[in-house]
């Protein structure tokens, strides 16, 4: 504590010091103003669509049945969800064993090993548009599935793998390897350790992957347009289209005519993605304060 | 019994790891077979050459929507590369912590808001803007600045680590020897996190140079090479998006060996990062 009070600087000192050198002063504006504009255009972004879309929201757009009188975002919330539960399905399982595997059971120097994450790195820089076309190329044409939200969610399946695989690992890896070597010392076998002592400590890291997986699915349109389509309504099934939330604010804007809906369909996918930044923020709020 | 469930439970970790190679592999082959057949029937000089797109007559060429890419991801690096990387600078190493506490969350959100939010503000609040003063609206000015905001959090985060993880002894040795904290963070601590910085960077371009849905719509999507700054564009991806939908035959197959080439762009970015970040690894 005591340190602390003999380094700090009173303004005045501070002034004085950059009197005598302006090339600093001019960096520590420069550094500034850059946070300051970051903040600001973020501030100026969802100030702006809040302000002009919070009076635009009315009861009508949230009714369960679409049509075009009163533009409803109900079916693509509701298909926002299915979306997205679909998704995780597919690809949450995939990516904890893939990261078990490559924590766990993978030795060191493997070359597969190497391969894997070589093309995970890959996968997780492809743009979206091009697993557009990818899944509607496998999907919808060659598989069959044709616009349907299965199609959608096994593309978006694939494109949030990376990111759940990477969340996973760094959870497993942060696991001491006191857990593994106390469990194996009890008798119990690599399997038993993994499912019951490893993965439940790893569960909050792998939590975060899966809601940042789980932002980026409801942020998504260029991935879904020709896979999943554009459908008004919520489809009986899978095999069905249906669009969701981020599709619905871009199909208002092509077809021109529903900027004051556009700006509703905004807000609302601003306050998501809000709330799912503050869920992510949270848990890793408590996963550091743990591990502190 | 149970070296049985060991052994099966193995392998379905191990077949799952592979299911990203099979991925990849899938993504790869279905573009090219889809693709490549285009560009042979256009022919690789008229296709990649060309500058005229014209559909209708069976012209394929997508000269100007490589040059469109280039051009809005070069704005996008002007703009958001020098803003991003001094706020990173900032956040690591002129931030109160009471302060942090807000930026940070401010940048993951930036991270978290989707495209088409972008794309949106960009057509409600910057076009009219830019209409009032260029005169145009929707132009590669326009198009780099929202896009030069979409980049700031990539840029952010991967500089801010890189440049936290400098040890202090740099920055101490510096200010030992009579330099300022300024001057200290400047010439000792940024080029020490040289190499993540630029991966930081390559990070970024790729986000730019791949995002469609923002830049299709502020971008003025005008298939042509742009004269200027304030002639409209169209890039690689939003000529997918916009043309996909009602696309047939050899149009399709066009439009499919588009993205074969931002593949080939993706690829080409992907490697040089991760050969940098392999680099930095290594000192």
């Amino acid at each position: 504590m005591k340190n602390k009070h003999l380094n700090r600087i009173s303004l005045t000192q501070r002034l004085k010091a950059y009197r005598k050198h302006p090339f600093s002063f001019m960096l520590m504006i420069l550094v500034t103003l850059s946070a300051v504009i970051t903040v600001g255009v973020l501030v100026m972004l969802v100030g702006y669509i809040l302000i002009n879309g919070i009076p635009h929201l009315n009861r009508d757009m949230f009714a369960w049945e679409y049509n075009s009188e009163n533009v409803s975002m109900m079916p693509a919330i509701i298909n926002t969800v299915t979306m997205t539960v679909t998704s995780l399905l597919f690809a949450v399982p995939v990516g904890i064993f893939s990261a078990i595997y490559l924590v766990e059971y993978s030795k060191k120097g493997n070359r597969l090993v190497g391969i894997i994450r070589l093309t995970t790195e890959s996968l997780a820089g492809i743009p979206s548009i091009v697993f557009g076309l990818f899944g509607y190329l496998i999907f919808v044409i060659f598989c069959g599935f044709d616009y349907s939200m299965l199609s959608g969610a096994l593309t978006l399946a694939i494109m949030i793998l990376p990111t759940i695989m990477r969340s996973t690992e760094e959870a497993l890896k942060s696991v001491p390897d006191s857990f593994r070597e106390g469990s194996f010392g009890l008798g119990a076998g690599k399997l038993r350790t993994v499912f019951k002592i490893v993965l439940p400590s790893a569960v909050p890291g792998i939590l975060a992957g899966v809601i940042l997986a789980i932002g980026r699915i409801t942020g998504e349109t260029a991935a879904l347009i020709y896979t999943s389509g554009t459908v008004t309504g919520i489809p009986d099934n899978l095999m069905e289209s249906g669009r969701t939330l981020s599709i619905h604010m871009y199909a208002l804007l092509n077809e021109g005519l529903y900027t004051d809906q556009a700006y509703a369909t905004a807000v609302v996918l601003l306050i998501m993605v809000l709330g799912i930044n503050g869920l992510s923020g949270l848990i890793a709020g408590r996963l550091s304060v743990k591990k502190g | 019994m149970k070296s049985f469930k060991e052994t099966a439970m193995k392998t379905v970790f191990l077949v799952s790891a592979c299911l990203s190679i099979l991925a990849v592999a899938l993504i790869c082959i279905f573009l090219l077979v889809n693709g490549l057949p285009a560009i042979k029937e256009i022919g690789v000089a008229e296709f990649l050459g060309g500058t005229v797109w014209k559909p209708m007559q069976n012209i394929f060429g997508i000269f100007p929507m490589i040059v469109g890419s280039i051009y809005v991801t070069a704005g996008a690096i002007i703009i958001g590369v020098p803003t991003g990387l001094l706020c990173s600078i900032f956040m690591a190493r002129f931030c109160p912590a009471g302060l942090y506490r807000f930026i940070k969350p401010a940048v993951d959100l930036l991270a978290g808001i989707p495209s088409i939010v972008y794309g949106f503000f960009g057509l409600v609040l910057v076009v009219p803007v830019m209409q009032d003063i260029c005169g145009v609206g929707k132009n590669i000015i326009t198009a780099s600045i929202i896009l030069g905001i979409m980049i700031l959090p990539t840029i952010i985060s991967v500089s801010e680590a890189s440049i936290r993880a400098v040890p202090q002894s740099y920055y101490e040795g510096s200010l030992a020897l009579g330099a300022t904290h300024e001057r200290s963070v400047f010439a000792a601590v940024v080029p020490a996190a040289k190499s993540g910085i630029t991966a930081g960077i390559i990070l970024g371009v790729g986000r730019a140079i791949g995002e469609a849905m923002a830049v299709s719509m502020i971008a003025g999507n005008q298939p042509a090479v742009p004269n200027g700054l304030l002639s409209g564009v169209r890039t690689l991806t939003s000529n997918i998006v916009l043309e996909m939908g009602y696309a047939a035959d050899l149009h399709r197959e066009a439009l499919i060996a588009t993205a074969v080439v931002l593949f080939v762009f993706i690829l080409i970015i992907n490697l040089s990062f991760s050969m940098i970040k392999k680099a930095g690894d290594r000192k």
